[in-house]
């Protein structure tokens, strides 16, 4: 039952094969046993989850389910829950229970999905590795000594081991897509305003964006259709109608031109990682797509870029947790000023600190424009590039990340080298355009069969496009069929 | 070292952060090394470019009626604060 696709649960449920009683329970059972060795829950909702079942089963008894009623899923644990322990895997909100929930949480749920609970990450969506969460690292399905990156680890190891169908993401620098791409899964960051994040905890606002973590782009569209859509209560939500995602998966490869970008296929890709990524272009040329090369030329700006304009972001976002009105408070502080420093001093991690006093420093008077205001114009060329490229090209196409999943440990002590591992997924945050990356082969690593994703960018509410090639490439390889091995 | 251990003792209380004595030498190590990485934006040609506030070129900030649209919840709300009294948050004395 675990390793049907959420699509085929779907239609399970409505067939009334299985309850959604009997499928919430099996995953539970599953949460209880595979959960701990991964470490990819923070939160396990089973009391909620029943509840949520016997509600979708006599909305399925009376005839009533939608295309998502009665699939257990699983939320990150950045988004809000009424009631449930909300923690962004920080000591700062280790105790939150969130007054209200989050726009993509209340969607889903309206849509019949049941809450198995709340996954892992790392520390306010800070890393790209799922090792600065205050719970600890969330281990990679494939290989337990592995990461499954970050920031959405939790979500993307949950859904990759088969204990819960389908997650959240969120995905600032590549937090949604390069998790994916490390544990074999679809993983789709939709374009800047696309979906609500009302009651997500912002870390880098003119970036955040949510989406999905799946095993196939046919989930993925089931359920980034279900979150989408305006939100009167995010200022930054488009007023813009959501395509049938799923109805248009079927726009065909041939003709489709898709462009392939040469900054991205330099010094640092791993020669196993970028074969496959060559298998998977041949692939769709052979089905009739035009594939021709193209230069972003400011694309190497990336990197530096984000490390300016995220952290700036995040000094200012973070600024709300001050020991006042809700998150951690130290003990027997002298004055307010002890309150706050030695609150957020004890309530955040390493790498939260060391981004807020990055911000703190690029925003600093006599500083701003030498960093920030350049950031915002090196921002502008990268924007630029792509939107040239679209001239000419439907999508773009690169490795989601330069190498497989890497050893825990491995980059924790050079926050540089864990920067980049985000080299090719930071770009699309920058421009706002939407991004998914999707299972295109194995490398063996020490006698482990390692995932490989591809990355395909389009351009501003793309996503049926993106979702639709992906859907084709998966009509011809079942790369994201197969599951790690001691969870299928 | 770009940043010196002064300069970083600075950022962190502007920050409002405390950083032990312990921690204080990686911070200064890591976040030079930060500091020096994003350094080579400085070397991109940006003349005559238009800074990047916002990725959608033609969004506006919404506006919206100025009317009550949510119902008092401070109980709820404050059931989340390390300190509260008869509906007030509390903090050290401020004022001697």
């Amino acid at each position: 039952m675990h390793t049907l696709t959420v699509s085929e649960l779907a239609a399970g449920l409505r067939a009334r094969k299985f309850s959604s009683l009997d499928l919430t329970l099996h995953f539970l059972g599953r949460i209880e046993r595979l959960g701990p060795e991964l470490n990819a829950f923070v939160t396990v909702t089973a009391d909620r989850a029943l509840d949520d079942a016997r509600a979708a089963d006599e909305a399925l008894a009376k005839g009533a389910g939608g295309p998502l009623t009665g699939v257990p899923v699983a939320h990150k644990d950045i988004f809000c829950t009424d009631g449930i322990r909300t923690t962004c895997s920080s000591k700062m909100l280790s105790g939150f229970v969130a007054p209200y929930d989050a726009t993509v949480v209340s969607r889903w749920r309206a849509a019949g999905t049941v809450l198995l609970g709340k996954t892992n990450m790392d520390e306010f969506a800070m890393g790209s590795s799922n090792e600065t969460s205050y719970f600890g690292p969330v281990r990679n399905p494939w290989d337990h000594k592995r990461v499954p990156g970050g920031s959405s680890g939790g979500s993307a190891a949950a859904v990759a081991a088969c204990i819960a169908p389908a997650a959240t993401g969120t995905d600032t620098g590549g937090s949604i897509r390069q998790p994916a791409a490390l544990t074999n899964l679809t993983g789709i960051k939709p374009t800047y305003g696309r979906v609500s994040r009302y009651g997500m905890i912002a870390y880098a606002s003119s970036l955040d964006q949510a989406g999905v973590l799946a095993r196939s782009a046919e989930d993925a569209a089931l359920l980034l259709e279900a979150m989408s859509g305006f939100d009167p209560n995010d200022s930054t939500s488009v007023d813009r109608p959501v395509p049938n995602y799923a109805a248009e998966l079927n726009q065909p490869l041939k003709g489709l031109r898709v462009g392939i970008i040469r900054e991205f296929f330099g010094e640092g890709l791993d020669p196993a990682v970028e074969q496959r990524v060559r298998a998977a272009i041949g692939l769709l040329q052979q089905e009739g797509a035009v594939v021709r090369d193209v230069s972003l030329p400011s694309l190497p700006l990336s990197v530096p870029t984000y490390y300016v304009v995220a952290p700036a972001e995040c000094s200012s976002n973070l600024s709300r947790f001050d020991g006042v009105r809700f998150g951690h408070r130290c003990e027997q502080p002298k004055d307010l000023l002890d309150l706050y420093k030695r609150s957020r001093g004890e309530g955040f991690g390493a790498e939260v600190k060391r981004r807020i006093m990055t911000g703190t420093y690029v925003l600093s008077a006599g500083y701003y424009d030498a960093y920030y205001l350049q950031a915002q114009k090196c921002r502008a060329l990268i924007a630029a590039d792509f939107a040239r490229a679209f001239e000419d090209v439907d999508v773009v196409l690169s490795p989601t990340a330069p190498t497989a999943a890497f050893e825990l440990g491995a980059k924790t002590s050079d926050p540089i080298a864990m920067y980049l591992n985000d080299i090719y997924s930071i770009a699309a945050n920058l421009a706002g355009l939407p991004g998914i990356s999707i299972p295109c082969g194995f490398v063996d690593v020490g006698g482990k069969d390692l995932p490989v994703g591809l990355q395909l960018v389009g351009p501003h509410f793309g996503e049926s496009r993106l979702l639709a090639v992906s859907h084709q490439y998966q009509q011809h390889t079942d790369w994201h069929k197969r599951v790690a091995p001691g969870y299928a | 070292m770009s940043l010196t251990r002064t300069q970083v003792e600075g950022i962190a209380h502007l920050a409002r952060l405390e950083i032990t004595e312990a921690q204080m030498p990686v911070y200064v190590e890591s976040l030079s090394r930060i500091i020096d990485f994003v350094e080579q934006l400085a070397a991109a040609d940006t003349a005559g470019v238009e800074p990047m506030a916002h990725p959608l070129a033609d969004q506006v900030q919404r506006l919206r009626p100025d009317a009550v649209s949510e119902t008092d919840q401070r109980e709820k709300f404050q059931q989340n604060a390390p300190s509260v009294a008869a509906g007030l948050y509390l903090v050290p004395k401020v004022i001697e």
